[in-house]
C-alpha cells in the first residue's frame, strides 16, 4: 500500500485554487451518467448528496434513521467557527489555520487546514442563503461567541441548536433534490459491506432494516459520510445509533485507517448517574464562555457548594492556564478535571465531577442574559439532574465525545480504495490529535458542499469505469458474506445480551485507553479485547430473524466490529510512544504534566492496513512536514 | 435509595399488517434518576435474556433532538411532562405502583412499522414539497450583505427549532400535520431569504399535507400543549394567511419583509 497524500505544491495560501485550476472536469451534460452513493446524511453527507446532485450526478443516499434529519450532526449543540473577522479582533485565515494546527498538537496536514480555514467563510454565507437562523445582534448583523482554543470570536451559533439548524439547511437542500429525482433516498437502510471490483470502489451491499432485505447497489463511486466511533465506548455523547461499522468494513477491504486511537474526551459533560446510563450528555463547551470551573481546594470536602467560601475554591483552570482559562482546549480541560478528581477533590455521588458556576455570570450580566445565550442547555442539564443551574453550579465531568482518527484520505477526500471517499467525522480529518470546538461543523459542511463536488470531478474525468451490474462475482460475494455473518449471529443463541457484551468492551476501553494511558493498561486490553470477542461469538444472544426490523440484530452487527475495531485503536495507542492533544500516554509528560511530544519519531500520520483476520495490521506512516508554521510545545499558559 | 415499580402495557404489533395487542410487563426495581427510554432498556435487557423479541421503539440522540423518539404515554404524546421528548423524560415523573400505557403515534398517515415505531415519511415528503430555499451551493453573498432583523431571526428560530417527530399529529384529534408544515413556513417566511419562494412553498406544502392523509386544522391547540419545543399554534395561523394570499394572487401574492404575522 502506497500513501499518495497528493497534497499540491506551490505556497498554502495558493494550494487549493491552483489544484482547482488543475483539476479535470467532467463535462456537465456528461454527469447524469455518473451515479455517486453517499452513505451518511448528516452535515458532511446531506451537504455533499445535494451538491452532487445540483451538479447533474445521479445520487443514491443512505441513512439508517428513518429521516435523513435525524442524522447525529442535530445534536451539535454550540456553533461552527468560521474566519470571518466580523468582530474586527484580530482574526484571520491564517489565525484559524494555526489556531487549528495547533490546537491539533501538531499533527495534522498544513495544506488541509489552511483549506478548511479558506472555506470555512463560505460556508457562513451558504447557510445564511439557505435561511438558517443563526444569532444576530440588534443591528441586524450576524452574532459571534467564543469557543475554545481561540482568543477571538468567530462561533457562529443559533442558540444551542446550531448542528439541528445547520443540518436542516443541509437535509433541505437534500430534499429539493429529491424532489428533482436527482437524489434517491434510502432512510432506515444500512451499509454493511463495500464492493470493488478491479481494485476500485464500485458500490456497497446494504440491509433494508425494515425488511431486512439485503441488496447490492453498483455506481462509478462511493462517498463515506457516516460519523464517528465514539460509541466503541459505549458511553459517549453521541447518538446511540453512530458506529464504527461502515468505516471499520471498508478497512477490511483495503482502505487504511489513520490515527484511530486519537478519540477526544469532552472536558463538560453530565457525570454518569448510575449502571443503566445508556448515554452521556454533552454540555456546549460554549458554556465556558461564561461558566468557571472550580473544585474544593481541600480533599474531601463536601460541604455544599455555596457554604464553600472563595478562598477554599480552587478556580484550577485560571490557575493553571491563565492566558486561556476556562476555555482552554478540551484535551487540556479533561485531563486537568481527572487529575483534581484523581486526588480526592471531585464532587457529587463517586467524587467523579467537577463544578462549572454561573453565579458570578449571572452577577455581573443578569438572569436574563444568561438565560438567552444558554437557555436550553440549563433546561436539559434539570431535567437530567433534576438540579436547578441558575442557583447550583453545575456538575460536569469528561466523556467520550468525538473521533479525530478514521479512514485516511489524500487531499482531494479519497481514501486508499480508488473511488472510495470518505467525509466529515469518518475521516481522519484535519483536526490532528486534539479537535478545537466547533470546527467539526465547519469541516463536515466544507467536505461536503465545497471540496468533494470538485474532487470527485477530477476522480471521474481521469478513470476509466467498465461498466457493471449486480451480477458481477464481486457484487455477488459481498452480497454472500453480508447474509452469511447475520445468519452466524441469529445463529449463536447464547445466553448474554449484545449490550452487556458492549458495557464490558466500553469500560475496558475507558480504563486503558481512555484520558491517559499506558503501555502496560494497553497490553493488557489487547489481551483482553480477544477474549471478550470469542465469549461474544460463543454466548450472546440475538433474539428474532432477519426478515424484519429487529433492532438487536442491529446492534449485534455493530458491536461485533467494535469487538475488533477497539484492538486497533489500542494497537495505535501502544505504538505512539508520545503523548499528543488527546492521547496522552503517561510515561510522555513534562515535569508539569502537560503533554509531551516527541516530533523526531512521531510527526507523521499512522495509518494502518488490513493485513487478514488474525494477522497483526501493518503500519504505513505519512510524514507531516510543516513549512509554514513552527512546531511548538503547546502552551495555553 | 428509593426504587420504582411500574406497571407496564406495551403495544406489540409484529408488522404494518399484523395485528397488534397490548402486553403486559413487570419493570421492578427502577431508579428515579433513569430516563424512560433507558426504564425501556431495562426491560428489554430482561426480555432478551429470557430469548425473547424485544419492544421496538426509535431512538437515537435521546437529547431531545433528533426527534426520533415518540411514545403515547398514559394517552398523552411524549407523556406527562410538558415541553420534554420521550427520550428527555425521567422516571422521576411516575409513581411507584402506576400503570404506564405505551402506544405508538396512531394517525393515518403512520402506518405502524412495528411495535412503538412509526412510519413518518410523509413528514419529509411534506418537506421536499416546498420547505426549503432554493439556494444552490456556490455564488451566494457574503452572510451579513443581508440583515435580518434580531425579532425576525428570533422568531425564525423559535419556529425552526421544530424536530420533526410528529407529536402533534398524534396529539390531534384529526391527525392534522398543520403545526409541523406551518412552523417551517414560518421559519422560512420570516427570513428575507425566504421571500421569493413564499407563495409557491405554501401553496406546495398544503398540498402535499392534504395528499398524505393528515386531517384538518380545526383550531383545537392539542398540538401545541404535545410538542415538545413548545411551538405556538401562532404559526398555523400565519399558514393560513400566507396561504389565502399565495391561493388569491399566486406568485403575485409575493411580500416583502418577513416581519409582519
Ligand atoms: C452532543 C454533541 C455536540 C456537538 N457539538 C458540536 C458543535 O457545537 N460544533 C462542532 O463543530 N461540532 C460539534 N459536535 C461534533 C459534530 O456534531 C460531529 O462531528 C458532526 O456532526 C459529524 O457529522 P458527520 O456528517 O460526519 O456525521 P453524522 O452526523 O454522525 O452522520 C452520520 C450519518 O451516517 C449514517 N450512517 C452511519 N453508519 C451508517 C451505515 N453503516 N449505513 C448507512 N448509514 C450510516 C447515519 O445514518 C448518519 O446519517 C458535537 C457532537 C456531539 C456528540
Ligand atoms: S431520541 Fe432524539 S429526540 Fe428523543
Amino acid at each position: 500500500m502506497e500513501l499518495r497524500a497528493r497534497i499540491p505544491s506551490g505556497p498554502l495560501a495558493d494550494k487549493w485554487d491552483r489544484h482547482r485550476f488543475e483539476m479535470k472536469l467532467v463535462n456537465p451534460a456528461n454527469k447524469r451518467r455518473y451515479t455517486v452513493l453517499v452513505v451518511g446524511s448528516g452535515l458532511a453527507g446531506a451537504s455533499a448528496a445535494a451538491s452532487l446532485a445540483e451538479l447533474g450526478y445521479q445520487v443514491r443516499c443512505f441513512c439508517f434513521q428513518d429521516s435523513p434529519r435525524r442524522a447525529h450532526s442535530i445534536a451539535a449543540q454550540g456553533g461552527i467557527n468560521a474566519a470571518k473577522n466580523y468582530q474586527n479582533d484580530g482574526d484571520s485565515i491564517w489565525r484559524l489555520f494555526y489556531d487549528t494546527i495547533k490546537g491539533g498538537d501538531f499533527r495534522a496536514r498544513e495544506a488541509n487546514v489552511y483549506r478548511l480555514a479558506q472555506i470555512s467563510v463560505d460556508i457562513i454565507d451558504q447557510c445564511v442563503a439557505q435561511g438558517v437562523p443563526f444569532a444576530r445582534e440588534y443591528s441586524g448583523y450576524l452574532a459571534n461567541r467564543s469557543f475554545g482554543g481561540a482568543q477571538v470570536s468567530r462561533t457562529f451559533y443559533a442558540r444551542g441548536q446550531t448542528g439541528q439548524q445547520l443540518l436542516l439547511g443541509a437535509y433541505q437542500a437534500l430534499c429539493k433534490e429529491i424532489a428533482r429525482g436527482t437524489v434517491v433516498m434510502h432512510p432506515r437502510t444500512e451499509m454493511l459491506d463495500l464492493i470493488l471490483v478491479d481494485g476500485r470502489c464500485r458500490g456497497i451491499v446494504t440491509r433494508n432494516l425494515v425488511t431486512g432485505e439485503v441488496l447490492a447497489h453498483v455506481a462509478d463511486a462511493v462517498v463515506l459520510a457516516t460519523g464517528g466511533y465514539g460509541n466503541v465506548f459505549y458511553l459517549s455523547t453521541n447518538a446511540r445509533g453512530s458506529n464504527v461499522t461502515a468505516t471499520y468494513r471498508a478497512w477490511k477491504r483495503g482502505a487504511a485507517f489513520g490515527n484511530p486511537c486519537f478519540t477526544q474526551i469532552h472536558p463538560t459533560c453530565i457525570p454518569v448517574s448510575g449502571d443503566y446510563q445508556s448515554k452521556l450528555t454533552l454540555m456546549s463547551e460554549s458554556l465556558r464562555n461564561d461558566g468557571r470551573v472550580w473544585v474544593p481546594r481541600q480533599a474531601g470536602d463536601h460541604r455544599a457548594p455555596h457554604e464553600i467560601p472563595e478562598p477554599e475554591r480552587d478556580y484550577y483552570l485560571e490557575r493553571k492556564y491563565p492566558s486561556f482559562g476556562n476555555l482552554s482546549p478540551r484535551d487540556i480541560a479533561s485531563r486537568a478535571a481527572k487529575e483534581v478528581c484523581d486526588e480526592g477533590r471531585g464532587v457529587g455521588p463517586g467524587g467523579r465531577g467537577v463544578f462549572l458556576d454561573f453565579a458570578d455570570a449571572i452577577a455581573r450580566l443578569g438572569r436574563e442574559t444568561i438565560e438567552e445565550r444558554y437557555g436550553n442547555l440549563f433546561e436539559m442539564y434539570q431535567r437530567i439532574t433534576d438540579e436547578n443551574p441558575y442557583r447550583v453550579p453545575m456538575r460536569i465531568y469528561p466523556a467520550v465525545h468525538y473521533t479525530m482518527g478514521g479512514l485516511w484520505v489524500d487531499y482531494n477526500l479519497m481514501s486508499t480504495i480508488p473511488g472510495l471517499h470518505v467525509l466529515g467525522e469518518a475521516n481522519f480529518s484535519d483536526h490532528g490529535a486534539n479537535r478545537l470546538g466547533a470546527s467539526a461543523l465547519m469541516q463536515g459542511l466544507a467536505d461536503g458542499y465545497f471540496i468533494i463536488p470538485v474532487t470527485i470531478g477530477d476522480y471521474l474525468a481521469t478513470t476509466r469505469l467498465e461498466k457493471i451490474t449486480t451480477d458481477h462475482p464481486e457484487v455477488r460475494g459481498a452480497m454472500e458474506a453480508v447474509e452469511r455473518r447475520t445468519s452466524r449471529l441469529l445463529s449463536v443463541r447464547g445466553s448474554r445480551t449484545v449490550d452487556s457484551f458492549h458495557r464490558e468492551l466500553g469500560s475496558l476501553l475507558w480504563d486503558k485507553c481512555g484520558m491517559a494511558r499506558t503501555a502496560g493498561g494497553l497490553t493488557e486490553a489487547l489481551r483482553r479485547i480477544p477474549e471478550i470477542r470469542a465469549e461474544f461469538w460463543e454466548n450472546v444472544t440475538v433474539p428474532g430473524s432477519d426478515a424484519h426490523l429487529n433492532q438487536a440484530l442491529e446492534k449485534a452487527n455493530r458491536v461485533a466490529d467494535y469487538l475488533e475495531f477497539a484492538e486497533l485503536m489500542c494497537r495505535d495507542a501502544l505504538h505512539r510512544e508520545e503523548s499528543c492533544g488527546g492521547h496522552f500516554r503517561e510515561e510522555h509528560q513534562t515535569p508539569d504534566g502537560e503533554a509531551s511530544r516527541d516530533d523526531d519519531r512521531f510527526a507523521y500520520v499512522a495509518a494502518w492496513e488490513y493485513a487478514g483476520d488474525g494477522a497483526e495490521p501493518v503500519l504505513h506512516r505519512e510524514p507531516l512536514v510543516f513549512e509554514n508554521v513552527q512546531l511548538a510545545q503547546r502552551s495555553y499558559k | 435509595m428509593t426504587t420504582l415499580h411500574l406497571k407496564l402495557l406495551v403495544w406489540r404489533q409484529a408488522g404494518p399488517h399484523a395485528a397488534g395487542r397490548f402486553v403486559r410487563y413487570d419493570a421492578p426495581d427502577l431508579s428515579p434518576d433513569m430516563s424512560f427510554l433507558e426504564m425501556l432498556d431495562v426491560v428489554n435487557e430482561r426480555l432478551i435474556a429470557q430469548g425473547e423479541e424485544p419492544i421496538a421503539f426509535d431512538h437515537d440522540c435521546r437529547e431531545g433532538i433528533c426527534g426520533s423518539c415518540g411514545l403515547v404515554i398514559n394517552g398523552v404524546a411524549h407523556g406527562p411532562m410538558r415541553g420534554t421528548a420521550t427520550c428527555q423524560l425521567h422516571l422521576r415523573s411516575f409513581r411507584s405502583g402506576q400503570e404506564v400505557v405505551i402506544e405508538p403515534w396512531r394517525a393515518k398517515a403512520f402506518p405502524v412499522v412495528r411495535d412503538l415505531i412509526v412510519d413518518r415519511g410523509a413528514l419529509d415528503r411534506i418537506i421536499a414539497a416546498g420547505g426549503y430555499i432554493s439556494a444552490r451551493t456556490g455564488g451566494v453573498p457574503d452572510a451579513n450583505a443581508v440583515l435580518v432583523p434580531k425579532d425576525d431571526a428570533d422568531a425564525a428560530m423559535d419556529a425552526a427549532a421544530c424536530i420533526g417527530c410528529g407529536a402533534c399529529v398524534a396529539a390531534c384529534p384529526n391527525a392534522s400535520a398543520s403545526l409541523f408544515a406551518a412552523a417551517k413556513i414560518a421559519h422560512l417566511g420570516l427570513m428575507p431569504q425566504g421571500q421569493p419562494e413564499r407563495p409557491e412553498r405554501v401553496l406546495r406544502m398544503v398540498t402535499q399535507m392534504d395528499m398524505e392523509g393528515f386531517g384538518n386544522c380545526t383550531n383545537i391547540g392539542e398540538c401545541q400543549e404535545a410538542c415538545p419545543k413548545l411551538i405556538s399554534i401562532d404559526v398555523i395561523a400565519r399558514m393560513n394567511r400566507d396561504f389565502l394570499r399565495a391561493s388569491m394572487f399566486g406568485g403575485e401574492g409575493r411580500v416583502t419583509g418577513g416581519g409582519e404575522a
